[in-house]
């Protein structure tokens, strides 16, 4: 099999082909029974693209139900304390529900509508793509179900309760170590039952081809709002962007309008946990795994010589995920983005930083955005044009956070 | 497609006797290599026609609980690919005929090496392979060089796979097809006789394959009712929960371990020649 890295580009935003695979990476590797699902949503999600009206119901949503757009914002402070880089946040956690989760929930429950369906389910980790879930949900009046961990109910308890309260079904997951993986496996288990009424609302951009192309289409507002906002404030477009990877819907959402900007440098930021030297005490399947088949789709996995899927481990509840969406391991092997990884100590460190500096307190997932611009902004110059993707807000992680840092509330 | 494979010789030779098939499934490993190694050479002389063993893997997405933890056990026990093949020679030290079919999912493989692996499933004895997550869009990766080497690649059916699709699922598969009787995973609810035989007859209208109908036969008497509908069932959650019932505390295999499993398929094999 030829790798992808041989091969010269012309444009990094043309996949994925029309089997799904963004050069090896990707696909649709399901069981039977899902796969006459997946090929009938992939049918729905093509002819909704094709339809004005859709993307118009998406705008008028966006506008008026998620606050978008989200604020591009210069961090003034952080920029003269680092003295670097020109450091701008994409405030995509002041999103209705926190984080930019409610970005992809938004596209696709309207696409589950149009397909006629009646039942809604979703795996989580963190909670935010839960209660994004459920949020979309109770506006539409569907009945959702949510697959957590149960390690994940018991670390993300503020998200629990308000998945509570938005009256949706929440299922713990005590199979494996009860984290998104396990999740998304009961989830997918749940679909391969309920075949006829129900909508399966993955919330990053992994699984069978179309939910790695389609997620990252309806994250992709976050890049071109960027790009419109920095033209707007500083005539040009960023010379850096940064986003953490959990399964990368965030990031590829900031990436991908930027990809054939070849001037603009691009990094993905994954899970180092205790170390990448640990091991299973990490979550960086791109810099500490290796190529395999899981959930739908061929990409980066954290797995043994067996091929057996370890859990990882990340302070974070979202980016504690075996593996990557297969853009992502894609654009590693073609050299296009470069992906690095920041330990739970270097994360707790930023959030804190950025507490301080901006009085934004940001979730554990974009601290490690956040930890690699600290590292990354004072090796670059003063005019350097740089976006960190502030995908969610801290409130869910205060508990794990004021552990963590041995503070009693 | 046709083949010339020890499924195809068994298949005939049962139709010749005007015989329904007992196919199998147990864990390779489980619960410990031993253990396994006596079950699954006991198959043949309790009555099991085909032998399906499971590689075992930490992520069976197409699982319920029983195989699930079925699955587990072998790996905590220290089973891995490797050692399914050996566990396939060693079976076939004492038994050269009865049809092996390595089934399972496709990362433990792909890690392995997809060429290496088939080849050294070939030269262990294994005659066929049904790997749940390669769909017919992925041929070229595993089905295409199997068949090539003599192996069936056997595929589900279900009943998702409507008319238009079915030709694509049939095309490569060769052995048998595996008409998975319920929209579900295994060990769920039993499926109803009804829908069953109106799907398989649709089946067999596309294909001169058996038909072995599985997902849910947990009983003799519901074994014996479904395989009026097709060529075989397949048995393989009731299988590996009485492997669960007869461990000790600690998880250890009992003197009732093997022979617990081996006189459940005793009586399923007594109640389709009955
Ligand atoms: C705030 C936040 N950021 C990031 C992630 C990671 O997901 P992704 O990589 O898909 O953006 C999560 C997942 O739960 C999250 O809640």
């Amino acid at each position: 099999m030829a790798t992808t890295a041989d091969v010269k580009l012309n444009s990094y935003r043309t996949g994925p082909d029309d089997k799904g695979f963004f050069g090896m990476f990707g696909g649709r590797f399901v069981a039977e029974t899902l796969m006459p699902l997946i090929l009938e949503l992939e049918r729905a999600y093509d002819d909704a693209k094709a339809d004005p009206t859709f993307q118009a119901e998406i705008d008028h949503l966006n506008l008026h139900y998620a606050g978008r757009p989200s604020p591009l914002y210069f961090a003034e402070r952080m920029t003269n304390e680092l003295g670097g880089a020109k450091i701008y946040f994409k405030r995509d956690e002041l999103n209705h529900t926190g984080s930019h989760k409610i970005n992809n929930c938004l596209g696709q429950i309207l696409l589950a509508r149009r397909m006629g369906k009646t039942r809604i389910i979703a795996e989580t980790g963190a909670g935010q793509h839960g209660v994004a879930v459920a949020t979309v949900c109770a506006k539409y009046g569907l009945p959702c179900e949510i697959y957590m961990g149960a390690l994940d109910v018991e670390r993300q308890a503020p998200n629990v309760a308000r998945m509570k309260l938005l009256n949706a079904k929440l299922n713990p997951v005590t199979a494996g170590a009860g984290t998104l993986k396990d999740a998304m496996n009961e989830a997918l288990r749940d679909w391969v039952t309920n075949v006829t009424d129900t909508y399966y609302l993955i919330g990053t951009a992994a699984g069978p081809h179309p939910y790695p192309a389609m997620v990252r289409d309806f994250q992709s507002i976050i890049g071109k709002e960027t790009r419109e906002q920095m033209i707007a404030a500083e005539g040009r477009i960023p010379d850096t962007l940064v986003a953490c990877i959990g399964g990368g819907s965030n990031a590829i959402g900031l990436f991908h309008p930027f990809l054939d900007d070849k001037n603009t440098a691009i990094y993905g930021v994954e899970a180092g946990g205790h170390g990448l030297d640990v091991e299973n005490g990490h979550a960086a399947s791109m810099n500490g795994g290796s190529p395999g088949v899981l959930h739908g789709n061929r990409t980066y996995l954290l797995q043994d010589s067996d091929g057996q899927i370890l859990e990882g481990h990340s302070i974070s509840a979202g980016l504690d995920y075996p593996g990557v969406g297969p853009e992502h391991a894609w654009l590693k092997d073609t050299g296009r983005v470069t992906y690095v990884s920041i330990t739970d100590k270097e994360a707790l460190e930023a959030l804190q930083f950025c507490t301080r500096m901006e009085g934004i307190i940001p979730a554990l997932e974009p601290s490690h955005a956040l930890a690699h611009v600290m590292k990354l902004a004072p090796t670059l110059p003063k005019d350097n044009l740089l976006v960190m993707n502030l995908c969610g807000r801290g409130d869910k992680d205060l508990f794990t956070v004021a552990k963590a840092l041995g503070m009693k509330i | 497609m046709k083949t010339d494979t020890r499924i195809d010789k068994r298949f005939a030779k049962l139709r010749q006797e005007g015989r329904k098939a007992l196919v199998t499934f147990v864990t390779a490993g489980d619960p410990d290599y031993d253990t396994s190694l006596k079950i699954i050479s006991g198959l043949p002389g309790a009555g099991a026609d085909v032998i399906e063993i499971g590689m075992p893997f930490s992520d069976p997405m197409a699982d319920g609980p029983p195989i699930q933890a079925s699955g587990l056990r072998a790996l905590k026990a220290g089973q891995n690919m490797i050692k399914t093949l050996q566990l396939v020679r060693d079976v076939r030290k004492s038994d050269a005929d009865t049809p092996i079919v390595l089934m399972g999912y496709y990362n433990p493989i792909y890690v392995y090496g997809n060429e290496r692996f088939l080849d050294d499933a070939v030269a262990a004895g294994v005659d066929g392979l049904i790997v749940v997550d390669v769909p017919p869009e992925a041929d070229d990766e595993l089905c295409v060089p199997a068949i090539a080497r003599g192996l069936n690649f056997i595929r589900l059916a279900t009943p998702t796979t409507d008319d238009k699709r079915l030709p694509a699922v049939l095309k490569n598969t060769s052995g048998f097809v595996y008409y998975v009787s319920i929209t579900g995973i295994t060990g769920a609810g039993s499926a109803k006789a009804t829908d069953v035989g109106r799907q398989v007859a649709r089946i067999k209208k596309s294909t001169d394959l058996p038909v072995a109908i599985g997902f849910g036969v947990k009983t003799p008497e519901q074994a014996k009712e479904l395989a009026s509908h097709g060529d075989a069932v397949v048995v393989g959650s009731a299988l590996v929960t009485k492997i669960a019932e007869s461990l000790d505390k600690d998880g250890k295999p009992t003197a009732m371990t093997a022979s617990g499993v081996l006189q459940l398929v005793q009586s399923l094999s007594g109640a389709l020649k009955s």
